[in-house]
């Protein structure tokens, strides 16, 4: 057993029951079916065994939003005991229909998008359609469920011809919700990085695996990053930066699938070193005095949620930072600790009022900041903020391309 | 004085006295036991809760691994719910002599001991923590062994035939008339009350303490207490026994029990088995030990660490104690030494009780003219109301060996997450109150019958939610014993509370680095900061039923 592994599984060990996730966590706080981060962590992990029956279901209404990794004053890795002990779950029964294919964002993308996607967003839209869709799927009928794009991002790409001229390259990490239901998202990405001087790479690459592992299906997620750390490797070797719109697509490739699938070869960990949440990347080049500030001025006052998976980057609020820069513009940032949706957590029939009680803190305050516009880094982020506000809510890159006159 | 009369007098509340009083009770003869302090205070509570598969004796003291071997397998049978299947391992590591392997297998056969080596992969596979460096493996029948459970386990069982048990009961004399031995006087501790038993036999189950006993007698009985240190680690990095294959040493054996892994022991001489310290070159050598087994091994939580005090007999001139025998003895005090009425169980181990005290009755029973068999091998035995649930996977009512997962399954069955007094260990209220009904004298006996405040936080939520269980229980039922009555107060529920505290702190000194430190912290703000338990003293009285503070029962931990 190597260090890293010894060290996720001890971390366990500096538990002092202090109770602070259990005040802290979202879930715990409007649902009774999850008993709480420190009882179903580091608390039950005493008492699961290999190769014996897994003798707790509560776990599985962790919803992976971290917020008890982020205020445990002891460094237990919580999230991570939590979703290990689900795949334990998912390994020794099976998962549902419904958690295979909501894991598996991409095929349920790439069969969704194209030109038939008006047909396949017009059924999502018919009640009756999602009544059928819950009893069968146990997807809930009033769940937020993206609108397919008619296009996707790299057909887009395909056809881009790249603007001004490069001086460095970098690579973007599209993930599944640009490539088939948000391309809008990448073409900015591009805008700001081609208008800060780089050719933008765009190599094969995957899922990231998130969903699959946030439903417990490790075998499937280890496919997953290793093919992107494949087909990401020779860029990253050559020290071109992988940067991704996805917040939690580039915290999987950083952190999330090295640590819950045990991967910690040289290949992965050069791969996780070398890849950025785009405001991150965009703030270092400010940083070092490489950002193009020439902004025009956006007076507007914006609600802001930075998602549970940035703050998990541990990286402060490059969001903030860089839109900062922007004249006039001024952010309110939400405080709020999770929107509710975690992902594919909030579409699942028994969790979606769980999702909709955690998200209502933010809710209200994104309702009360009368804008009519809001910003969250995370794509199921923003489909949940805007199911439950009624307000329309963008990635932070749609405003910054706009600043730039590219919007 | 009240005077209690019976066939038989069976001296000490740890595993040899209680299957004895099982076995005589079994056997028709009215039995009466007798313990100082809760079921399973001496040594038996103290051990670190391996069922031998009698590997560690295959080579110095092969009657003992016979032994072992037998018992083991009546053990399992006859009460499941006390032993976990955890099988066990002798490896070889770099540190032992390689040849010792051939031997080790050789002896196991000639003594009857079941074991087959297996593949080092094999053993990695199964334990990923362990050495990689280990060059040969061992597989044999381990187990590990809830001995607080087994002791009630016993009792029940005992008591069910007939038998009589007290506890808080200490021996204030032997009644000699003659050359004979007619009975005893005993002190209620909770009462100061005294009582006469009367009896034909004494039958003394002492332990380490049967010397003391014995000389009430104006008979020798060499005792010799060999001090043994455990280690208990916060959780199992191994889920299988791991043994060193050598000869028996210090700290090589590892074994996971309940949530917990322990490591032990050391073997010491010390004078007195009421009188010891823990040192910390001997939590430093167990340390070191584990590294041996399971690289990393001083990286995890250390709980806390105790001692128990083997009684070994000593009825030879040995220069090491790891040299006497595991053995047994049953001594005939009136064949050996001229005192009728009176005889001595001593040596033996916990894997072996049940045979101890089946010889022990077997020679009462030919005195008393008793023709009744044995029956203690056959009957399985009912589990303690306070580990009711069963939390079986194998299907309600199916008898299953003890499974870590058990009081988990049944949290989530009962949905009782919002109702757990012991959250480390996961007590529910319905078990705490079941404990505690039980007829607990103090937190500690409580503790024992469910673990309440063995996790990690060694009592910091726990104890004073139970203190208050305690008070509640004993001021809304009073009476339910002439001694706890009406008359208990907020100032013993307070007396309980300190006394609880200051017994988890005593096995918390010797660990406190790390992890451990940082929760002792933690439990000191909450009880010294935030509840001002230091100015409880003037506030706590002994009494109400309880024994907190009574010297016949203090272990009196020396300072190093």
């Amino acid at each position: 057993m190597d260090h890293i592994e010894l060290s996720l599984n001890q971390s366990l060990d500096h538990c002092i029951k202090c109770n602070v996730c259990m005040s802290a966590c979202p879930v715990a706080a409007v649902t009774d079916m999850f008993p709480g981060p420190k009882s179903v962590g580091p608390q039950a992990q005493r008492f699961r065994q290999p190769g014996q029956p897994v003798p707790d279901d509560s776990v599985d209404y962790c919803s992976g939003c971290r917020v008890c990794n982020e205020v445990c004053p002891t460094g237990v890795k919580i999230a991570e005991l939590n979703a290990r002990a689900r795949a334990q779950i998912v390994a020794e029964r099976g998962a549902p229909l419904r958690n295979k294919i909501i894991g598996r964002a991409g095929v349920v993308g790439r069969l969704s998008s194209g030109p038939h996607a008006p047909l396949v967003n017009l059924g999502l839209s018919i009640k009756p359609v999602r009544w059928a869709i819950e009893q069968v799927m146990q997807i809930h009928r009033a769940a937020p469920l993206p609108a397919a794009s008619s296009y996707t991002f790299r057909s887009w790409f395909k056809k881009h011809q790249p603007t001004g001229t490069a001086r460095k390259q970098v690579v973007y990490f599209h993930g599944c919700s640009t490539q088939y239901y948000e391309p809008h998202v990448g073409k900015a990405a591009i805008a700001v990085l081609e208008r800060n001087g780089f050719e933008v790479i765009i190599p094969k690459q995957g899922c990231c695996g998130l969903p699959l592992l946030s439903n417990g299906d490790f075998p499937a997620a280890k496919g997953r990053h290793m093919y992107n750390v494949e087909h990401l490797l020779p860029y990253v070797r050559r020290g071109i930066p992988v940067v991704g719109t996805s917040t939690s697509c580039t915290l999987t490739l950083k952190e999330e699938a090295p640590e819950l699938l045990g991967l910690h070869s040289q290949d992965v960990k050069d791969v996780a070193a070398g890849t950025y949440d785009i405001f991150e990347f965009l703030r270092n080049l400010a940083e070092d005095g490489e950002l193009d500030t020439n902004f025009r001025p956006i007076k507007r006052d914006l609600p802001y949620h930075p998602p549970c998976q940035l703050r998990a980057h541990r990286i402060g609020r490059p969001v903030l930072d860089v839109l900062g820069l922007v004249p006039g513009l001024h952010l309110a940032e939400s405080h709020a600790d999770c929107c509710g949706i975690a992902g594919t957590y909030g579409l699942k029939k028994e969790k979606y009022q769980i999702g909709m009680d955690v998200g209502a803190k933010l809710f209200a305050f994104v309702k009360g900041a009368d804008s009519d516009l809001a910003l969250c880094d995370s794509e199921t982020c923003r489909w949940q903020i805007s199911h439950g506000t009624g307000i329309v809510t963008k990635h932070p890159i749609e405003i910054l391309a706009e600043a730039y006159g590219e919007g | 004085m009240q005077t209690i009369s019976t066939d038989v007098l069976v001296i000490g509340g740890g595993a040899t006295g209680l299957g004895c009083v099982r076995d005589l009770a079994m056997r028709g003869m009215r039995a009466v036991l007798v313990e100082k302090g809760d079921l399973t205070h001496g040594t038996t509570g103290r051990y670190h809760g391996l069922l031998h598969s009698g590997g560690r004796y295959v080579t110095k003291d092969p009657q003992s691994a016979t032994e072992c071997a037998i018992e083991n397998a009546i053990l399992r049978r006859i009460m499941p719910s006390s032993i976990e299947d955890t099988s066990g391992f002798f490896v070889v590591t770099p540190w032992d002599d390689p040849d010792y392997g051939d031997v080790f297998e050789a002896n196991c056969h000639k003594t009857g001991v079941p074991v087959q080596e297996i593949s080092v992969d094999e053993m990695l596979r199964r334990e990923p923590a362990l050495n990689p460096q280990i060059s040969r493996v061992f597989e044999v029948h381990d187990g590990s062994a809830d001995s607080f459970l087994a002791a009630h386990t016993n009792a029940r069982s005992a008591r069910e035939h007939g038998a009589q048990v007290l506890t808080y009961h200490s021996v204030v004399g032997l009644i000699r008339e003659g050359d004979a031995v007619v009975g005893a006087t005993v002190e209620d501790l909770r009462s100061g009350e005294q009582k006469r038993i009367d009896c034909a036999f004494v039958l003394n189950a002492a332990g380490a303490w049967a010397g003391k006993i014995a000389a009430m007698a104006g008979v020798k009985v060499t005792v010799v207490p060999g001090k043994g240190t455990m280690v208990a680690m916060n959780h199992r990095m191994v889920n299988t026994v791991i043994n060193r294959c050598k000869l028996p040493a210090d700290g090589d054996i590892i074994v996971p029990i309940h949530t917990v892994a322990v490591i032990g022991t050391t073997d010491i001489h010390v004078p007195d088995p009421d009188v010891y310290g823990i040192e910390p070159e001997e939590v430093q050598l167990m340390l070191d030990e584990g590294e041996k087994l399971v690289p990393g091994f001083k990286q995890h939580r250390a709980l806390r660490a105790w001692a128990g005090v083997r009684p070994l007999y000593k009825d030879q001139d040995v220069v090491n104690d790891r040299d006497i025998s595991r053995t047994y003895k049953l001594l005939d005090h009136a064949q050996r030494d001229g005192v009728d009425g009176i005889i001595s169980m001593v040596g033996g181990k916990w894997t072996t009780y049940r045979l101890m005290a089946k010889d022990a009755v077997d020679e009462i029973a030919r005195r008393m003219g008793n023709t009744q068999p044995c029956r203690t091998a056959d009957e399985v035995m009912p589990a303690p109301d306070f580990d009711h649930h069963s939390g079986n996977h194998a299907g309600e009512g199916a008898p299953s060996l003890y499974w870590l997962g058990k009081h988990l399954a049944a949290v989530e069955q009962e949905h009782a997450y919002g109702d757990l007094i012991c959250e480390c260990e996961l007590v529910t209220r319905a078990r705490m109150q079941a404990a505690i009904d039980s007829g607990a004298k103090n937190l500690d006996d409580v503790r024992r019958d469910v673990r309440m405040g063995m996790g990690p936080c060694q009592g910091g939520w726990c104890i004073y939610r139970t203190t208050a269980m305690l008070y509640e229980q004993r001021t809304a039922q009073p009476g339910a014993d002439a001694i706890q009555s009406s008359t208990f107060t907020i100032q013993h529920a307070n007396a309980a509370l300190l006394h609880f505290l200051q017994e988890r702190w005593k096995g918390l000194t010797p660990v406190l680095w790390g992890d451990q430190l940082r929760q002792a912290r933690l439990d000191e703000l909450i009880y010294v900061n935030v509840m001002g338990a230091h100015r409880l003293r003037s506030h706590a009285e002994q009494g109400g039923g309880l024994v907190t503070d009574h010297p016949e029962v203090a272990t009196e931990y020396v300072k190093a």
